[in-house]
């Protein structure tokens, strides 16, 4: 007897493309109700598998016949075993290749516009986690901007594009996941960057990224500018890439702004998150096309599944830019904040090279949604 | 080391199966027994707990030791759920605490090893009512003894042993750890 898989991947792709999917989630309730795969077009029922080990019959009367089926669990055991029963009964349900640990680990590339001379602009969405990692192509190299952890994703994308990969860039000092750019720069020879004021207790040489920092990749020169924007870390650096993006790390995101409260006391950096913002950013041409370093939630993805959008729009709509009164910002910065992500003190001392989890670990570690924003 | 009823080996074997053992193993338990499980998978500790809430048996807690996570179990015992106590000289919790700091006053923790191991109060006496019949020796029958469980009902059965040996001042706190709010100790693993 054999159920079928569904892959993290097919599974992106019905979230982006808005296709109807039921999941029969099998975790446990606190894990359902902290963390789940979301989508615009996706119903759910929640039971324990523990639940079930005496039969399913109790959610067969509950499962549509017109949408697919998909088990979920954490790791695939759960499902496998659950996907089976329901076959005995008689219903069609796939299961969840790899579980949660592989939708948190799925990336999806999307090319988000092409750069001066044939260059190209890949944003890499991790769509469980809500984080954004980018490549800029030209000429056969290739920088990276808050690569994720599965470093082979990236390095493998590089070689398939026939790009080496000279440049990857940290925006900051990452607490909601572990940075896989170290790794890719001593895997290609390529210069890791980080802002020197998030660096002071890492343990490994680093090139400082600064304001105005200027690098050009491929013979097409296509250039990429720092602009030093602190206010989520002290360090916090945005890039300009080839005058036309504006990488904004996790300083702004498309519908919320980011926290101060995760590698300080928020009290100490809400005025320069305010500066970032507001005075900054707003002199800034409208016409960049923003690209943050997380999205929090599903409605903040374009149709191509991409996260982008206008400068100008994000003064006009997102309420995080549209605080006048100084005080009433602070508040919102800095009360009633959402909870700090799972693990966060252990996936910055990870990223400060201070601790070497195994990976089994580092995937605790990142489990769980991106709590980055303030909304 | 914690005495229990049953050690289940579950070290090595990935989600579901820890909770598909364990369900099996509780089955073969009595009534108020205790079961060691002992796992690698890490989130055999979310699912345990969970499990054990929506089976209705009773989590006692987890001891981690290196890669491995013991677990303790106690399989549910419908016969505590009843109200009424027989023995008629009680305790409240409050009552409980008034006196327990008096020199003339010692404190029997009847509950399994395991429950007592996870939180018991400082000081307490631990014999669990199984063993009781055979160790009443251990217990000064010139002082007042306060018997506790979880719930009052255990410790109904103890306190009516005490008399019956010849106990002169036994007094059961029959609202239990279950409702206790004061401070509590725990066993190292």
């Amino acid at each position: 007897m054999t159920v079928k898989a569904m892959t993290a991947k097919e599974v992106a792709r019905k979230v982006i493309e808005n296709q109807p999917l039921f999941i029969l989630d099998v975790r446990n309730g606190d894990a359902f109700a902290d963390w789940k795969i979301e989508g615009g077009n996706i119903q759910y029922l929640n039971t324990p598998y523990f639940d079930l080990l005496d039969g399913v019959e109790e959610v067969v009367s509950e499962l549509p016949k017109d949408r697919d089926i998909l088990v979920v669990c954490a790791k695939e055991g759960s499902s496998v075993m659950v996907a089976e029963m329901l076959d005995e009964e008689g219903v069609d349900a796939a299961y969840l290749e790899g579980g949660m640990k592989a939708w948190s680990e799925h990336l999806e590339p999307v090319k988000v516009g092409d750069l001066k001379n044939g260059g190209e602009l890949y944003q890499f969405v991790r769509i469980g986690k809500g984080c954004l990692s980018y490549m800029a192509i030209s000429d056969g190299e290739a920088a990276i901007i808050d690569a994720t952890r599965m470093t082979d994703i990236f390095l493998d994308f590089a070689q398939e594009k026939g790009a080496k990969i000279k440049h990857v860039f940290d925006t900051h000092l990452h607490a909601d996941h572990i940075s896989g750019g170290r790794q890719i720069a001593e895997a290609t020879g390529a210069t890791y960057y980080l802002p020197p004021a998030d660096a002071e207790e890492v343990v490994f040489d680093y090139a400082e990224l600064v304001n105005g920092l200027e690098v050009a990749i491929g013979d097409a020169k296509i250039e990429i500018e720092a602009l030093y924007s602190p206010g989520h870390t002290i360090g916090s650096t945005s890039f300009i890439v080839d005058d036309q993006y504006l990488m904004t790390g996790d300083i702004l995101f498309i519908d919320s702004i980011g926290r101060p409260d995760l590698a300080g006391l928020a009290e100490d950096w809400v005025g320069d998150l305010r500066e970032s913002l507001y005075s900054r950013y707003a002199e800034l041409a409208d016409e960049l096309v923003v690209l943050p370093a997380h999205f929090m939630i599903m409605d903040e993805l374009n149709e191509d599944g991409s996260v982008a959008k206008k400068l100008g729009d994000l003064f006009k709509e997102n309420h995080g830019l549209n605080i006048e009164d100084e005080q009433e910002f602070r508040d919102m910065v800095t009360k009633n904040l959402p909870p700090q992500p799972n693990a966060y003190q252990d996936i910055r001392k990870t990223n400060m090279g201070k601790i070497t989890p195994d990976e089994e670990v580092q995937r605790e570690m990142e489990i769980g949604p991106n709590r980055c924003a303030v909304r | 080391m914690i005495q229990t009823d049953k050690l289940l080996d579950a070290k090595g074997l990935a989600c579901p199966m820890p909770i598909v053992r364990t369900k099996k193993a509780m089955t073969e338990l009595e009534p108020g027994q205790v079961i060691e499980v002992q796992a690698t998978d890490k989130g055999s500790l979310a699912d345990i707990k969970a499990w054990a809430k929506s089976s209705g048996n009773q989590y006692l807690g987890t001891f981690e030791e290196g890669d491995v996570l013991k677990h303790y179990l106690r399989k549910a015992d419908q016969s505590e759920e009843k109200e009424e106590v027989q023995f008629p000289h009680t305790v409240t919790n409050a009552e409980l605490k008034e006196q327990m700091g008096r020199d003339d006053v010692v404190v029997l923790d009847v509950r399994e090893p395991a429950e007592y191991a996870f939180g018991h109060i400082e000081g307490a006496i631990s014999i669990p009512l199984g063993e009781l019949e055979n160790r009443t020796a251990e217990l000064d029958a010139e002082k007042e003894v306060i018997v506790i469980c979880r719930t009052g009902n255990r410790s109904d059965f103890a306190a009516k042993q005490l008399a019956d040996k010849g106990f002169g001042r036994v007094k059961n706190a029959v609202e239990g750890m279950s409702q206790w709010d004061g401070e509590t100790e725990q066993n190292n693993a």
